[in-house]
């Protein structure tokens, strides 16, 4: 009698099941409707309650629908609806190979003619290239810059002076952690990826002097175990004693919480932080770009390009899509995207008015120091074992001190050279 | 053995069984449509090589990158030795707890075993999301739960931030990993426990046989091939673990690799990672490894544990 | 019954043990629930202590409740679930009927062939799974995750459903045929109550994993209206990680349906392995 019930019970929820797939295939409208496949779910209020508002009221008879998926899973579920072909329209790029390799196989299509693309400069434009620059993939959005976040607050209240030089950099940090209020640095080794991209990428091109450094590694006239390239992790290996008891367990978001909840003074930051710490931290902020070895000379910073926007060669409608694009190369798209995304620097030709004055700290440094990106994103990161994802292993081994800065630079090498063999 | 031939020939009389085919037939076809040809389309690929964009025939060529190769075998060892002791550690500690609680459980005249029995199955049945998140919070030295917890029974000493250090994150994922499944040898157990019959129980006690004793020597033996069921269970559930530690440590399974398990190095072979592009080819050369690891192990057990433990059934 | 089984210290002693584990088991749930409730500086300052009036806050429901429809999210996770694992069951019984009850050409290879899919984990079938959805317009319905579960819970059902029918008496099986009985009235009037207590246990292996998945709904049904209750509190997660009311209000809410799901459930199942125990 029971088992009659339950079974009852599971049929009638079953066809209850097909009666609601049955309603949602019909919700397709006239319209056409535009997906947007993304990692930036922080992005989701902004793109649902300014961007895409922003482009329907000029385009109307299209719909855009922004669905993020978490960034961990990005790649993969891309690679798979891709590959299947459900793939929304709109793709946000990854910069460099990981785009370069889904436009080889096809999966993007070229946009080099798209208008509104010559907005951009060269150097924006080279993170979605061929390596022979003919063909371009993807719109470049936006950039993001490294440096150091610090709390005024604690600065003041301490009457610290904030640092330029290397030497400068660790006196500041000695004097917060002998006074004991305030964990010097916030920074955790656990999610590995903060080791490398807050640390080494964050300090490393004052060392290996940025572009020059960088395309040297690729031509094969520099290694990574020459003292350039070393030195940036031998000062990781200094930085210990000044992170928070634990911090080999302590996860990106205890970084960012100890530090919004005022209690640490600096935090390794990257650009696209500035956003989120606005509306949490309840103290005045500054920054500071990486201190230079010596007073005078010249400073490099991580500018690094870092998100894009191409059509799926798929895409049911092109036409639409290539539309939307050229808006999202436009600087109406670049005032609203760089305001409402403080940290997100627009990579547009035509500046753009910001507001928020952290932000603004940031991007000055543009006019200082010499930009360059991220030393592992072009070209080094195609083989096996994997260049960038063994920086963060590495990074992070030298700052728990499980790794010598030396064996570290060592192992990073000895990987790159077993599939890297740099063009003569 | 007589009621066995004789039914054995009443159902040899009959012409043709339809009845056989109706039983399996949705099961084969959805299984197979779904599932099976899927995967095998996906173990074939470990015979090719993504050449010039094609699929090009490489016999067992990705085999022996895959062994031969320093870039993937040190980390192929590594997985594999992690997952051993994954497994170790699940049966040294999740079976024999969930042995003992279901033992104490089926006491009869016990009081509250409803409410024991649903509290200690809730674990099994979170997200590994929420599982992963919790634990994270709670071994946090940031958030400072654990530490406090250990200084009210004075071992505040003891603390480390074990999710962190090389030597201790993975036997404490281990072990957070045992929290959540004890429930399903407990269950499996306290099922078995109860159906043997009463006049069993009831002969050992008139000989005397009681308490522990009576465990030991009446109901362990006749328990044991649930015990089995179980031990493969956990076993293939083992070597085919990703999620707990996909969302506590992330794909790179840190720090230094060292809670990388075979999911985990299957995963990021696959579908690759961050900047590491996927590689289908790679990637179905571990799994028709991990597959041939699990399928020993369950002809193991299906053709000497199995048959040797049939003689205690009932 | 003997009493002599049962002396006082060890009745209190099973008790101490018993508490004390399920201490271990509930309290992840505890905290995590009780911070849900709290300001973020009682999140942070007093992590152990339950809410007082000074840190009680709702804030992190209302911010979860002002993004997404949770009720819907677990409405889809409901039918999803419910539906495969009625047909695991319907379909696991009857083929583990067939393999245990009849000798035919082929049946320990039948066997062998369905237990396959409990040795590789079928994530990595995705992408061919995701073309036949897209091929037979499925993508973003739950009929494509129904059939996928389905698939995916079968091998075990049947492993483990199939070690149970082999102990059905045959007295019983044979009994009925004498009477007249169709083999389908066999499996389904005598062998099925029998075998109620695993099937009860195979009902909470299969609906764990379904629940509780994040892959499928990902790939294959990752719209708005079919999104599960998991995908949308991982989305969130990864929306809000560092705003830590949110997501333990999320995480709470998460936990809470399949908590009262199981309890209501769990009646079912102990009745299910009690009573059907065989005797």
């Amino acid at each position: 009698m029971k088992t009659k019930l339950l079974t009852a019970l599971l049929l009638g929820t079953s066809i209850l099941g097909t009666g609601i797939l049955g309603t949602t295939g019909m919700a397709l409208a006239e319209d056409v409707t535009l997906n947007i496949e993304s990692w930036r779910g922080d992005d989701l209020t902004i793109w649902k309650d300014k961007l895409i508002p922003a482009f329907e009221a000029k385009n109307p008879g299209i719909k855009v629908v922004f669905a993020p998926s978490a960034p961990t899973e990005y790649d993969a579920a891309l690679g798979a609806k891709l590959a299947a072909g459900s793939a929304g329209d709109l793709i946000t790029c990854r910069p460099f190979d990981k785009s370069l390799e889904l436009f080889k196989k096809g999966n993007l299509a070229d946009i080099s003619s798209l208008p509104g693309m010559d907005n951009f400069s060269p150097v924006a434009k080279a993170a979605w290239q061929t390596d022979d620059g003919k063909s371009s993939f993807c719109v470049p959005m936006a950039s993001v810059i490294h440096g150091f976040i610090y709390n005024k607050d604690a600065f003041d209240k301490l009457g610290l002076k904030v640092p330029t030089t290397n030497e400068e950099f660790y006196a500041v940090l000695d004097k917060i952690k002998a006074d004991g209020t305030y964990i010097p640095m916030a920074m955790g080794t656990k999610d590995l990826w903060e080791a490398a991209t807050m640390g080494y990428q964050n300090i490393g091109p004052n060392y290996w002097k940025g572009e020059e450094g960088r395309a040297a590694l690729i031509k094969g006239e520099q290694k990574l175990t020459d003292p350039q390239w070393v030195e940036p992790y031998k000062e990781l290996a200094k930085w210990k004693p000044y992170l928070g008891d634990g911090f080999e367990a302590q996860t990106y978001p205890d970084s960012q919480n100890l530090f919004t909840l005022g209690r640490a003074a600096i935090y390794p930051a990257g650009s696209w932080e500035i956003g989120l710490f606005n509306t949490q931290a309840q103290f005045k902020m500054g920054a500071f770009p990486p201190p230079v070895q010596k007073a005078g000379d010249t400073c490099y910073i991580s500018d690094h390009t870092d998100i894009g926007m191409g059509l799926n060669a798929a895409s049911k409608h092109p036409e639409e899509a290539k539309k939307f694009l050229s808006w999202v190369a436009s600087p109406d798209f670049a005032t609203i995207y760089a305001n409402a995304l403080p940290g997100f620097f627009s990579l547009n030709s035509t500046p753009v008015k910001m507001e928020d004055p952290l932000a603004q700290e940031f991007v000055s440094w543009r006019g200082k120091c010499k930009s360059t990106i991220r030393s592992t994103y072009q070209i080094l990161s195609r083989g096996t074992p994997n260049l960038e994802n063994e920086t963060w292993v590495e990074s992070a081994n030298v700052i728990n001190g499980t790794d010598t800065p030396e064996a570290a630079a060592k192992k990073l090498q000895d990987g790159l050279d077993s599939w890297y063999k740099p063009a003569k | 053995m007589d009621t066995e031939t004789m039914a054995a020939e009443t159902r040899a009389k009959r012409p043709i069984r339809w009845h056989v085919g109706v039983f399996l037939a949705p099961a084969v076809l959805v299984y197979t449509a779904i599932m099976i040809l899927p995967l095998f389309g996906t173990l074939q690929l470990s015979l090719f090589r993504n050449i010039e964009q094609s699929q090009v025939f490489v016999g067992f060529s990705n085999f022996r990158t895959l062994f031969g190769d320093p870039n993937w075998s040190v980390n192929f060892w590594n997985a594999l030795r992690n997952n051993v002791w994954f497994f170790i550690i699940h049966m040294l500690v999740q079976n024999p707890i969930g042995i003992l609680l279901a033992a104490l459980l089926s006491s009869p005249k016990l009081r509250f075993t409803a409410f024991y029995r649903t509290a200690i199955f809730v674990p099994t049945i979170l997200s590994f999301v929420i599982v992963g998140f919790a634990w994270k919070l709670i071994l946090s030295p940031i958030w400072g739960v654990a530490p406090h917890l250990m200084d009210f029974v004075g071992l505040k000493s003891f603390f480390t931030p074990w999710l962190g250090k090389e030597q201790y994150a993975l036997t404490a994922l281990s072990l957070v990993s045992v929290w959540q499944f004890v429930g399903i040898p407990m269950m499996l157990i306290y099922a078995a426990l109860l159906s043997i019959p009463d006049e069993v129980i009831e002969a050992a006690e008139c000989d005397g046989v009681t308490g522990m004793a009576q465990f030991w020597k009446i109901k362990l033996p006749l328990i044991l091939p649930s015990i089995g069921i179980i031990s493969i269970l956990t076993f293939v559930g083992n070597f085919n673990a990703f999620d707990l530690i996909y969302t506590a440590q992330g794909a790179l399974a840190g720090p230094n690799y060292s809670t990388d398990i075979l999911g985990t190095f299957l995963y990021r072979a696959f579908f690759g990672f961050q900047l590491q592009v996927g590689d289908p080819n790679m990637g179905a050369a571990i799994a028709t490894i991990m597959f041939l690891i699990i399928l020993a192990g369950v002809c193991v057990y299906l053709f000497l544990v199995q048959t040797r433990l049939r003689r205690y059934q009932f | 019954m003997s009493t002599a089984t049962h002396s006082l210290p060890r009745t209190i002693g099973a008790h101490a043990i018993l508490i004390t584990y399920t201490a271990i088991a509930l309290f992840p749930v505890i905290l995590v629930v009780m911070n849900s409730f709290k300001s973020r500086a009682g999140i942070f300052g007093a992590p152990l202590t339950p809410p007082t009036p000074k840190t009680f806050d709702l804030i992190g429901y209302t911010t979860v409740f002002g993004q997404g429809d949770f009720f819907h999210y677990f409405q889809n996770s409901l039918v999803v679930t419910v539906a495969s694992l009625f047909f695991v069951l319907l379909f696991g019984a009857m083929a583990s009927f067939a393999l245990s009850e009849y000798r035919f050409r082929g049946n320990t290879l039948m066997g062998l062939y369905l237990a396959l899919g409990i040795m590789i984990p079928i994530r990595l079938g995705t992408v061919a799974i995701l073309q036949l959805m897209v091929a037979s317009g499925l993508v973003n319905t739950l009929t494509a995750l129904i059939l996928v579960y389905t698939a995916q819970g079968l091998p075990l059902a049947i492993f483990i459903l199939s070690e149970f029918m082999k102990q059905v008496s045959n007295d019983l099986k044979n009994a009925g045929r004498i009477d007249g009985l169709s083999e389908y009235t066999i499996f389904f009037r005598l062998v099925l109550p029998l075998v109620r207590p695993a099937m009860a246990t195979v009902a909470v292996f299969t609906m764990i994993p379904i629940w509780n998945d994040l892959w499928f709904p990902l790939i294959l049904a990752p719209s708005e209206e079919t999104k599960t209750v998991t995908l949308g509190a991982q989305l969130f997660l990864g929306q809000f990680v560092t705003n830590w009311n949110a997501i333990l209000a999320a995480l709470s809410l998460a936990i809470l349906p399949v908590l009262i799901l199981y309890v209501i459930f769990s009646r079912q199942l102990i009745r299910g392995i009690t009573s059907g125990a065989v005797k």
